[in-house]
């Protein structure tokens, strides 16, 4: 299971900041301990991410959330389900952000409107490495 | 003969896209199925194998949500996240487009055709259900637009026999609506989901209303005599299906023949449910009768074919189409 979080803790590592030139490690907004997998069944996982958004910005946190739904959904190799939440008491509209994010038809109309695209893909795009 | 689902087919029907939705034609010898590919695909049977017999591109620019058959059968309305909703014409072996209907501020989430062919309803995450009027010249025109929901609108429908309609919204409730002096209005407001409601379906005579919800439950509800007096209906609660479903449920289907009820669920299970027949109708009491891994993703829908006793379309997020045919024990 520890490997599985690794796993999937490599993938959402390296996203930027959709404000700062940081990735999302570099500013603490995930890290090792806010992966959680278990298994389903066979072969197939539930990821539970725990992310600390670092200003109490509504928009902010729910597009750091789409960066990780859509490099998630991407990259991951195995067969998984998804939850994605702000980590408790980090913003006063947690409950609501959370339910956007999770919405996977939101999700798929969000990365429809152009703007918003383009702007997740600036943030999940592999460095150059 | 044991009871069970028997698959019949599967279909690679919107490859490296999601299918969303999937609907049966009237006569049941059709499905329209659409997708995140902006495509709508009409699959016909053709000796044992059902294969895609036409395919509608370019009518939206963005992912189209749901597909829905006018009484008729020779229309065709389809509801996309590029804010508009298109109505196709049955032309030759194909549907060509006749108009389209804009006035949404954003996602189409859904699109439904009355019974009686001549009234159409829409709803869309800008919170609104649209009514618009058919007439003989196929002409559409908006009649109505009501702010009932507080969230985005997931999904509308129609009463089978009477003209009421039925929304399921993000702000955890379903609506019902009359119309009043040329105006409709929300007459009832049914809460008990703790989530998202993303679906709705009215059994055979109307007299009892299906919902399922991201909060993994499936309810069915019941009008009573309204308390009090003309004016409000009263629907309540009468059943809740709970610790059925791994993960939030997409779609709900209540066979119109057998009152079978299907669902789709997030944990990429096709589910069947039956009605004890010896419980109190106020009361209802469903027991799961089949459960599959129906696919390798979500299961986005699931349909009834209507003529077809036991034949069940779904679809989901893996961009597949299965058939199934529900056996009943003999």
């Amino acid at each position: 299971m520890e490997e599985k979080a690794l796993e999937v803790y490599d993938v959402i590592r390296s996203i930027r900041d959709p404000e700062k030139p940081n990735t999302l490690e570099e500013l603490d907004v995930v890290t090792e301990k806010c992966v959680e997998v278990r298994e389903l069944g066979e072969d197939e996982y539930l990821i539970v991410i725990k992310f600390s958004p670092t200003v109490p910005h509504c928009s902010l946190a729910t597009l750091i959330g789409l960066c990780l739904q859509v490099k998630l959904q991407r990259c991951l190799p195995f067969k998984h389900k998804l939850e994605i939440y702000i980590s408790e008491g980090t913003h006063s509209t947690e409950e609501d952000i959370n339910k956007q994010i999770n919405d996977k038809e939101r999700v798929a109309a969000a990365m429809e409107n152009p703007n918003l695209r383009e702007i997740v893909e600036q943030c999940v795009i592999e460095p150059d490495d | 003969m044991k009871e069970g689902l028997a698959l019949v087919q599967r279909l690679n029907a919107h490859p490296d896209s999601r299918c969303w939705f999937v609907s049966w034609s009237p006569t049941g010898t059709l499905l329209a199925s659409c997708g995140g590919d902006k495509a709508i695909r009409i699959w016909g049977r053709e000796g044992d194998s059902w294969i895609c017999k036409s395919v509608l591109q370019d009518g939206h620019q963005r992912t189209v949500r749901k597909v829905a058959w006018s009484p008729c059968g020779n229309y065709l309305a389809s509801a996309s996240f590029d804010a508009t909703t298109c109505i196709w014409k049955k032309k030759n072996d194909g549907f060509e487009s006749l108009t389209v209907l804009e006035g949404h501020e954003n996602e189409v989430k859904c699109v439904a055709w009355a019974p009686s062919g001549n009234l159409l309803a829409t709803c869309s995450r800008d919170k609104s259900v649209w009514v618009w009027e058919v007439d003989e010249e196929d002409e559409y025109e908006c009649v109505t637009v009501v702010n009932s929901h507080t969230q985005d609108v997931k999904h509308i429908v129609w009463h089978p026999t009477q003209e009421l309609l039925a929304s399921a919204s993000y702000d955890n409730n379903v609506c019902i609506y009359k119309e009043e002096d040329d105006d409709w209005e929300c007459r009832a407001t049914l809460q008990g989901h703790t989530s998202t409601v993303w679906s709705l379906a009215f059994d055979a005579n109307g007299q009892r209303l299906a919902s399922c919800s991201d909060d993994r439950t499936v309810k069915i509800w019941k009008e009573f005599p309204s308390e009090g007096g003309q004016g409000d209906l009263s629907w309540k609660c009468v059943c809740t299906l709970s610790g059925y479903h791994g993960r939030t449920v997409y779609d709900v289907s209540w066979c119109r023949l057998t009152g079978a009820l299907a669902t789709a669920c997030g944990d990429d299970a096709v589910r069947v449910f039956k009605e004890d027949e010896t419980a109190d109708p106020a009361q209802p009491v469903f027991s799961l009768s089949a459960q599959v891994k129906a696919h390798s993703q979500d299961v986005n829908c699931v349909a009834w074919n209507p003529k077809e006793a036991g034949l069940l379309a779904a679809c989901s997020d893996d961009g597949e189409i299965t058939i199934w045919r529900f056996q009943e024990e003999d």
